[in-house]
């Protein structure tokens, strides 16, 4: 024993120290990265953003600089607290907040103390800031406006937050990401590569020169440009005509799918949210609850489609065979039907109608016919009723389109399944939901869907998803842009619509809005609508609705216009419509005094209503 | 010329291997920590590294001069080396340099000298003397109290010097008397003084002190033919009872602020959240920045200049009491183990060897290197992996400073003298 003690205690010490270093090193070791290595500083340089350009090469987003006061709150040292607030413009109170608040997120990371200096601040704090320890400049690149047009589309950027940190690990702290529009759906083609440099620290935080000789650092690389398909000087326009009026437009190029315009009004200017006024300003439009002006009506609004629905429910009738262009019926001023004897008010006058005049007449009656003999073409109701619904969702209707803008909404286009869940004992038909017919009842579509369908029917046929890039400087558009989706209705029938939309403008609803020289296709709407004014659903004035396509024999745009609570479909919808159709294929506007009228009109009393807690009037011209 | 040239074959190649990869091993990860990206070049003397390799070429020569001596004149001359150490450790009082509040360093021509250091090889060299003279019997108490003076006498000096760590170097000795043959009661009484220490600070002196009690009487109540048993149990227990209270009181009046804190760490007795955070600014701050440098490194390491904390100098002192931070973190657990290894085939060769020596100076001075090289290694290695408690002293061959390693160049090159010349005696 006394020969081998010592011999034992060195043998167990060892085996300690081994497993002691087993669990430090391999058991409770995380597997090592520099970029959680708290004695790397990690300084990323930040690439240009990418520009952002309309169809016709006007750039309409770029960069400016910006410069950030940054603060290290471990490293503040005695200051002249005075001095600091006064060359910064900021109260003590800001001051001692942001001093307090930064320190209690870190004592030795950066964080922003105060964003986004004018460049004559920045100049003068940029000779005096050594003598404030802790504090630092930080430059950094700042979205540009060139335009005052498109909020909506372009978007905006903003800083990231606690959850864009958490999904992508891209991001760090005080990154810029974008937040709508196209800054959102192509952030990662607009924001490029961040650049990062390993920074040797040592123990006292300072830096003592870069790590592993800078072989681990990384170039940033800038972002790609894009080209949008907006037509720039088309959504100005857009956007003049809907001055005053809550309301969208969306125009598309029916042979590609691009949007030539998303309108939604009013707007604003996108300058307001960039730099420091940005947060005041974003609650002033938040706040703004009678027009909304954040929320992108052309993407977001639904209400029923209304009349341009009758041509999707002909187009099926047709394809059906249930009617042909030769059957006629006759219209008394209302289509009486069911066991009850309900009756549904028509407005067309009156008289035998056949397709095409019951399209240029917006006759319902018609309508209410075809669509009951689609649905009851044999006893199989649901069955029938789910061909139908299938049918409707293949122009794009009742979900969302798939696009490449961030927001959208699926609107409503019902199945049998829906009915199935309102009448449990399934004893439903047509005639139970004969409002879809003329587009009410249960269909819902938003202005892009609108617009989507008008486009389908100018290509007899088929769409290309709508979409708002063009060009991505490097790369080519996603595949599902360059795809057709083909309708299955044979082109004959579309070829009849085509005569009854075109009839539109020659004897029917539209007989005012034509445009000299161009041939133009079109329906009108009037959409009934509802709110609830203290918890009672309350009726308020119909929204116009037109959607246009021209010219005819070679469809350049198809158009949808919302004006909400703006009455008949062809007063202000139709007139904005062919405004556009003429600015668009044209550039000039003929007709003057109509462009005036619609630029004055102001809808405000009529949004203002429902606010006013008082009963008030609708439908009145 | 022939006879010497024989000796130097006889010399042990293992140790003068393992010697040799410590001595490299430990100027390049001096060289690692104490750079921070300028150029290398080891023969700049203003380095650290650059000293360190000119503390190696001396401490090489200084061993080449101790394998050259005659084994005997370290047995003739022990007594007075021992009697000249002591005098000059006393001269530190008078002559001596103060360094982190240790009065242990002579100031020589812009170098500093540790005596304490070269201390531990007069006491091996005079402890070895001791107990191999045929005179002394271990189991005489008279010897045995001269023995303890031997060793006491340097430990009190260096205490009052206020360097604690040093001092309980020359407790390893201890394995040295036990292996001499030194009553069994010795081991049974130290392990019982620790224990029952921990055990007081940790959980309470009452409750321990009790628990002593009933277990000495529980023993001897079941053991037979044991005269004087009531005595016996009187004077254990009372023994007992005084170390459990006496820890406690020693603890409380005579242990400095400082002490005490590494104590608290060490047993984690610390409760109050408030003060621990503080500790962890302070003392426990050395000891989480080694964990967590250790910790980073994982299997492989980052690779020899490559441990971003070393290259930070997160570590305090990282190039000379916690040189084996950097180890584990530029190495891994690879190059920790390989270390350990190292250390561990060094230690038990020398045991090894000692036990084959027919000389027993020899032997007794081989055992006395193996306990003071396993005593450094123990401690310093348990201190940076957070196992034992905070005591400043170097690893030997690794850690920088030139007094340790040519002491301990010293203290091997000696063992390896004597070790080679086995054979010719009988």
């Amino acid at each position: 024993m006394r020969k081998i003690l010592l011999f034992i205690i060195v043998i167990t010490t060892s085996i300690v120290f081994t497993m002691r270093l087993f669990y430090l090193q391999v058991y409770a070791s995380e597997p090592y990265s520099i970029y959680e290595d708290n004695a790397i500083r990690k300084v990323f340089t930040y690439p240009k953003r990418g520009y952002i350009y309309d169809r016709n090469n006007n750039l309409l987003v770029s960069n400016q600089p910006s410069y950030d006061v940054m603060i290290i709150p471990g490293l503040v040292k005695e200051l002249d607290t005075l001095e600091f607030c006064d060359l910064l413009k900021i109260s003590k109170t800001y001051f001692d907040n942001k001093i307090e608040r930064t320190s209690r997120y870190s004592r030795r990371i950066p964080s922003v103390f105060l964003a986004h200096l004018s460049k004559e601040d920045y100049g003068f704090l940029a000779e005096k800031i050594r003598k404030f320890n802790g504090f630092y400049i930080q430059k950094r690149n700042l979205r540009q406006y060139n335009t005052k047009i498109g909020a909506n589309v372009l978007g905006y950027v903003a800083e990231v937050n606690r959850s864009n940190l958490e999904k992508d690990n891209y991001y760090s702290q005080g990154d810029i990401i974008g937040k709508q529009g196209v800054e959102l759906s192509y952030e990662k083609y607009l924001r490029g590569e961040k650049g990062i440099k390993f920074i040797q620290k040592d123990r006292f935080n300072r830096d003592i020169g870069s790590y592993n000789d800078g072989l681990n650092d990384k170039n940033s690389i800038a972002g790609n440009d894009l080209i949008i398909t907006i037509d720039s000087e088309l959504q100005e326009y857009g956007e003049l005509l809907m001055l005053n009026k809550k309301g969208a437009i969306v125009a598309i190029e029916p042979s590609s799918g691009e949007l030539l315009s998303l309108v939604s009004a009013p707007s604003y200017n996108p300058n307001l949210l960039v730099g420091r006024e940005r947060s005041k300003n974003y609650f002033k439009l938040y706040k703004d609850i009678i027009y909304k002006p954040l929320i992108d009506k052309s993407l977001l609004s639904t209400f029923p489609a209304g009349s341009p629905f009758k041509v999707i429910v002909g187009l099926i009738a047709l394809q059906e065979n249930v009617i042909n262009d030769k059957n006629t019926i006759f219209c008394g001023g209302e289509y009486i039907y069911g066991r009850n004897k309900k009756s549904m008010k028509c407005h067309c006058g009156g008289g035998y109608r056949n397709i095409y005049n019951a399209i240029s007449e917006s006759c319902n009656s018609y309508f209410a016919d075809a669509y009951r003999k689609t649905i009851s073409i044999n006893n199989n109701i649901s069955e029938n009723f789910d061909m139908w619904s299938e049918g409707v969702k293949s122009f794009g209707l009742g979900n969302y389109l798939n696009n490449d803008l961030p927001i959208g909404k699926k609107g409503m286009i019902p199945n049998s399944e829906f009915y199935d869940r309102w009448y449990p004992d399934f004893r439903w038909g047509p005639t139970t939901n004969l409002s879809n017919s003329i587009g009410q009842g249960e269909i819902l579509v938003t202005p892009i869907q609108l617009a989507n369908m008008i486009a389908t029917v100018a290509n007899k046929g088929f769409y290309y998803t709508p979409h708002i890039i063009k060009q991505i400087q490097g790369d080519s558009i996603p595949l599902r842009f360059r795809q057709k989706n083909i309708i299955e209705i044979e082109k004959k029938y579309f070829d009849i619509i085509e005569v009854g939309l075109s009839k539109v403008y020659i004897s029917g609803t539209g007989k005012l809005l034509n445009i000299p020289g161009i041939e133009i296709c079109g329906k009108s709407g009037t959409a009934e609508n509802f709110t609830k004014i203290n918890g009672k659903k309350t009726q308020l004035t119909d929204h116009s609705i037109f959607v246009a396509y021209a010219p005819k024999n070679d469809p350049q745009i198809a158009i949808a216009v919302l004006v909400e609570n703006g009455y008949y479909g062809s007063t202000w919808a139709g007139r904005i419509s062919s405004l556009m159709i003429e600015k668009y294929l044209k550039g000039t506007i003929s007709n003057k005094g109509i462009e005036k009228l619609v630029i004055n009109k102001s809808l405000d009393e009529e949004y203002k209503k429902p606010f006013s807690d008082k009963p008030f009037k609708i439908n009145k011209l | 010329m022939i006879s010497q040239r024989k000796n130097i074959l006889r010399l042990d190649w293992v140790i003068i291997l393992v010697y040799f990869l410590l001595l490299g091993f430990g100027i390049g990860n001096i060289l690692s920590s104490s750079i921070s990206g300028e150029e290398i070049n080891i023969f700049d003397f203003s380095t650290l590294y650059g000293k360190q390799f000119f503390y190696a070429l001396i401490s090489l020569f200084f061993g080449f001069i101790a394998i050259s001596i005659e084994v005997k004149f370290y047995e003739r001359f022990s007594s007075i080396f021992y009697i000249l150490s002591i005098v000059i450790l006393v001269c530190l009082f008078f002559f001596g340099k103060r360094v982190n509040g240790a009065l242990s360093w002579f100031s020589l021509a812009g170098f500093n000298l540790q005596p304490s250091e070269f201390v531990k090889i007069t006491v091996a060299l005079a402890v070895s003397k001791y107990i191999s003279d045929f005179q002394t019997d271990l189991k005489n108490t008279i010897d045995q109290l001269k023995l303890f003076i031997i060793i006491l006498i340097p430990i009190v000096i260096i205490i009052f010097q206020n360097d604690t760590g040093s001092s309980i170097v020359f407790l390893s000795l201890f394995f040295v008397l036990y292996r001499e043959g030194i009553s069994q009661n010795y081991v049974k009484s130290i392990f019982s003084i620790i224990v029952l220490s921990i055990l007081s600070l940790k959980v309470s002196a009452p409750v321990t002190a009790i628990l002593a009690t009933l277990l000495i009487i529980f023993y001897y109540s079941f053991k037979k033919k044991v005269r004087n048993k009531i005595i016996k149990i009187i004077s254990i227990s009372s023994l007992s009872i005084i170390t459990c209270f006496g820890t406690i009181f020693s603890y409380e009046n005579i242990l400095k602020n400082h002490q005490k804190n590494y104590i608290k760490v060490w047993l984690n007795l610390e409760k109050d959240p408030e003060k621990i955070k503080q500790m962890e600014r302070t003392i426990l701050y050395n000891l989480n920045e080694s964990k967590k440098a250790i910790s980073s490194g994982g299997v492989t390491g980052k690779g020899y200049l490559k441990g971003t904390r070393t290259m930070g100098n997160f570590v305090p002192a990282q190039h000379s009491d916690y040189i084996f931070s950097t180890v584990g973190e530029e190495w891994g657990f690879l190059g920790s183990v390989f270390i350990i290894l190292l250390y561990t085939i060094l230690i038990t060769r020398i045991i090894y060897l000692s036990e084959n020596q027919k000389n027993k100076f020899s032997r007794v001075y081989g055992y006395c290197t193996a306990s003071i090289l396993f005593i450094h290694f123990l401690i310093n290695i348990g201190m940076v992996l957070g196992l034992t408690p905070t005591i400043g002293i170097p690893l030997p061959f690794l850690s920088y400073g030139g007094s340790s390693l040519i002491a301990f160049t010293l203290l091997l090159s000696i063992f390896l003298r004597l070790d080679g010349n086995k054979k010719n005696e009988w």
